[in-house]
């Protein structure tokens, strides 16, 4: 997984009949894997009793059909890309990161506390204020498991798991009792936050706010990182090779806490996002933390995959799965089948796409007239 | 207040957290025997969901308990076979397609719950208590010891048989050996991706019965029925360094923190706010255990690394 994206640097000269396909052989596999994981969505659809090309057609006009819908589409797609981006700059670093659901919560938490304690701020402050405050609060909550892992050994994958359920019911502890909104019903979410605080509507007439900005500064900002930057030369270094970068001098323990640092921070910028461009402009716990997170900490996995581990290219990908995750109401809505199965299909692709690695390193090679496809079979 | 320390409440809560470590024992005994062999399975969550699912599902349609219990164990077993093929065959990414099934199990259960169901229909859980007529006599310890379904006992008397199978028969050798060091075991003859197989076909196995266990205690299932259980789970098996002793003491630190604070809760000792600092601890044992634990032991060397003679 990790080496997704060394492949396409492979050398430029092949030569054969391959070398008419190189450019397109690396995209031939996953696009076959995605197009074999919509014809299982297309037979669940078919089980369940709904056409699925309607079903289809509706997911796409329900994603991609006119102003709103991309708008509805952009908007469920902001958490992805700052996922996303995080955790191309995680694994590039070779740190997987697991835990972007609690970093999502606790960059919500702080930003959520930072707008109850300033309320009065103008808004050209207090918004920054408050995206600042969840990148910081995720930052730390990614910080701790890459300290643990860089300098205790301590298996990311585990600690950042533990850290989403620490995160998760210290969301509860909150919602309990400190931060619930004063009343009768105890529904567990705060109140009405600061007005200040609110992401502004871009101009257009949809309700596309400022988020999208923020996740494509985001984004850019972690290109430069990772590929315009020694920082960032440093952490690919020891993501490509611990021991080499080591050997050369590098601070493999440093770079390693700064990689989910910097990681937790953008999920941590999500979480800002999630309660300041939300409708009703409020931390809700009530329904678990899934239930706010959307998944996404999960989901911006399989985005950034899916963009090569490239931040620019994962903005792209998560548009697309903001757009599966979109059109799934309008599916429902037209053929009765619970949008549920859009999950159930990322979940597939995932597993298709994943599974064809192997397959189109070897179409890849293949294709670039380096090895004979009998030899290796 | 001093409700809360009779003998009667205390016992009560233990054998119910007796019951609540069941899952988190079944699930992670099978990612342990996985994990031994070099694959790291992060989908044990939505496999406990389909498994969860599939055993409610067809308790509720049957009426039998025991019924649904052997689906949840036959389509952990599918998707077991379903991993192998992924991983070993395929040599996907562990840790990524592990989350592809999760969002897959999530998902589809979802999915197959609300167009199957659609409302919250509660099933009978399992009535065999086997040695529930020693409960009568024995008194609190009876209580605590006898009181349990079969399946309680079936799973902690794997601990002692996983152990058996994974340190003093030739298959757990063999599992051992491809998961330190398989181009050795290669060489000698073993094959890598067969146990592989078998191994992971084990732990989905477990991790689909962990999931029935759950449904049938809770007696209903609703959309992520589990809520981090299988995640618990495979931290349970570093947690444990992957040894089946270790694994039971982590499942029944979780299982019983999880019951008394449900009972405190309850008994209206402490309130929600300190209920949810307290279902933390576990957590937080956790990583301060991991830290420990790495310092002192390793885990299987090739874990998460695909298996090639080339390499």
């Amino acid at each position: 997984m990790l080496k997704m994206s060394d492949n396409q640097q492979g050398s430029s000269d092949g030569h054969g009949i391959g070398r008419y396909f190189r450019p397109f052989a690396g995209l031939a596999v996953p696009a076959g894997a995605v197009i074999a994981a919509l014809a299982v969505g297309a037979i669940l659809l078919g089980v369940f009793g709904a056409n699925p090309l309607t079903g289809y057609r509706e997911l796409f006009t329900g994603a991609f059909g006119g102003p709103d819908e991309l708008a509805a589409t952009a908007l469920k797609s902001i958490p992805l890309m700052l996922v996303g981006v995080g955790i191309c700059i995680a694994f590039r670093t070779g740190v997987i990161n697991i835990g972007g659901e609690g970093q999502i919560i606790m960059g919500a938490i702080l930003a959520t506390l930072v707008a109850l304690a300033l309320p009065d701020v103008p808004r050209p402050v207090l918004v920054p204020l408050v995206m600042i405050a969840g990148g910081i609060g995720g930052g730390i909550w990614g910080a701790i498991p890459g300290a643990l892992k860089a300098y205790s050994g301590v298996n990311e994958i585990l600690s950042t798991i533990m850290m989403n359920i620490i995160a998760g019911f210290f969301m509860s502890f909150l919602l309990e009792d400190w931060l619930i909104e004063p009343g009768a019903i105890r529904i567990q979410q705060t109140k009405r936050l600061s007005h200040n605080a609110d992401l502004p509507i871009l101009p257009g007439g949809t309700r596309l706010h400022l988020g999208i900005v923020v996740a494509l500064i985001v984004a850019i900002l972690g290109y430069l990182l990772l590929f315009r930057s020694s920082l960032g030369m440093r952490l690919r270094a020891v993501g490509h090779n611990p021991h080499a970068s080591r050997a050369a001098g590098m601070k493999v323990e440093l770079s390693i806490t700064q990689a989910l640092a910097f990681s937790g921070a953008c999920a941590g910028i999500a979480g800002a996002v999630l309660v300041f461009g939300s409708e009703s402009h409020r931390l809700i716990g009530e329904g678990g933390p899934l239930a706010f997170t959307q998944s996404a900490g999960f989901n911006g996995i399989v985005t950034a995959l899916f963009g090569g581990l490239h931040p620019l290219f994962t903005v792209l990908s998560s548009y697309l799965f903001g757009g599966m995750l979109a059109g799934g109401i309008s599916l429902q809505r037209a053929v009765q089948v619970p949008q549920a199965l859009v999950i159930a299909l990322n979940g597939v692709v995932v597993v298709f796409v994943v599974g064809s690695l192997k397959l189109r390193t070897r179409v890849q090679r293949w294709a670039e007239g380096d090895i004979q496809m009998e030899d290796r079979a | 207040m001093n409700d809360f320390f009779t003998v009667a409440i205390i016992t009560a809560t233990l054998a119910s957290g007796i019951r609540l470590a069941v899952p988190f024992l079944l699930a992670a005994l099978g990612e342990a025997v996985g994990q031994r062999a070099g694959v790291l399975n992060l989908g044990v969550e939505g496999v406990m969901l389909i498994g969860a699912f599939a055993a409610y599902y067809t308790a509720l349609e049957s009426g039998s308990a025991a019924f649904g219990l052997l689906m949840g164990l036959v389509v952990g077993m599918v998707m077991g076979l379903i991993y192998a093929f992924i991983t070993v065959v395929m040599h996907a990414e562990q840790g990524i397609s592990g989350i592809g099934i999760y969002l897959f199990g999530l998902g589809f259960t979802d999915l197959l719950f609300q167009k199957q169901v659609g409302t919250p229909k509660p099933i009978s859980g399992l009535q065999t208590k086997p040695f529930n007529w020693l409960a009568d006599d024995t008194g609190r310890a009876g209580e605590l010891l006898f009181s349990h379904t079969i399946l309680t006992y079936v799973a902690f008397l794997l601990v002692p048989v996983i152990y058996f199978l994974i340190t003093r028969t030739t298959f757990g050798l063999n599992v051992r050996a491809v998961g330190e060091n398989p181009q050795a075991a290669d060489t000698l003859g073993v094959s890598v991706n067969g146990i592989r197989t078998a191994a992971i076909v084990i732990g989905n196995t477990m991790a689909g019965l962990a999931g029935a266990a759950l449904a049938l205690e809770i007696g209903i299932f609703q959309q992520n029925l589990t809520a981090g259980r299988g995640f618990i789970a495979i931290a349970l098996v570093y947690f444990g360094a992957w040894r089946p002793v270790g694994v039971m003491a982590g499942s029944l630190l979780f299982g019983i923190v999880s019951s008394t604070v449900l009972q405190l809760q309850v008994q209206d000792v402490i309130s929600g706010s300190v209920a949810s600092i307290a279902n933390m601890a576990p957590a937080v044992l956790t990583v301060i255990v991991l830290v420990v634990v790495s310092r002192r032991i390793g885990q299987p060397a090739a874990l998460t690394r695909p298996f090639t003679r080339d390499s």
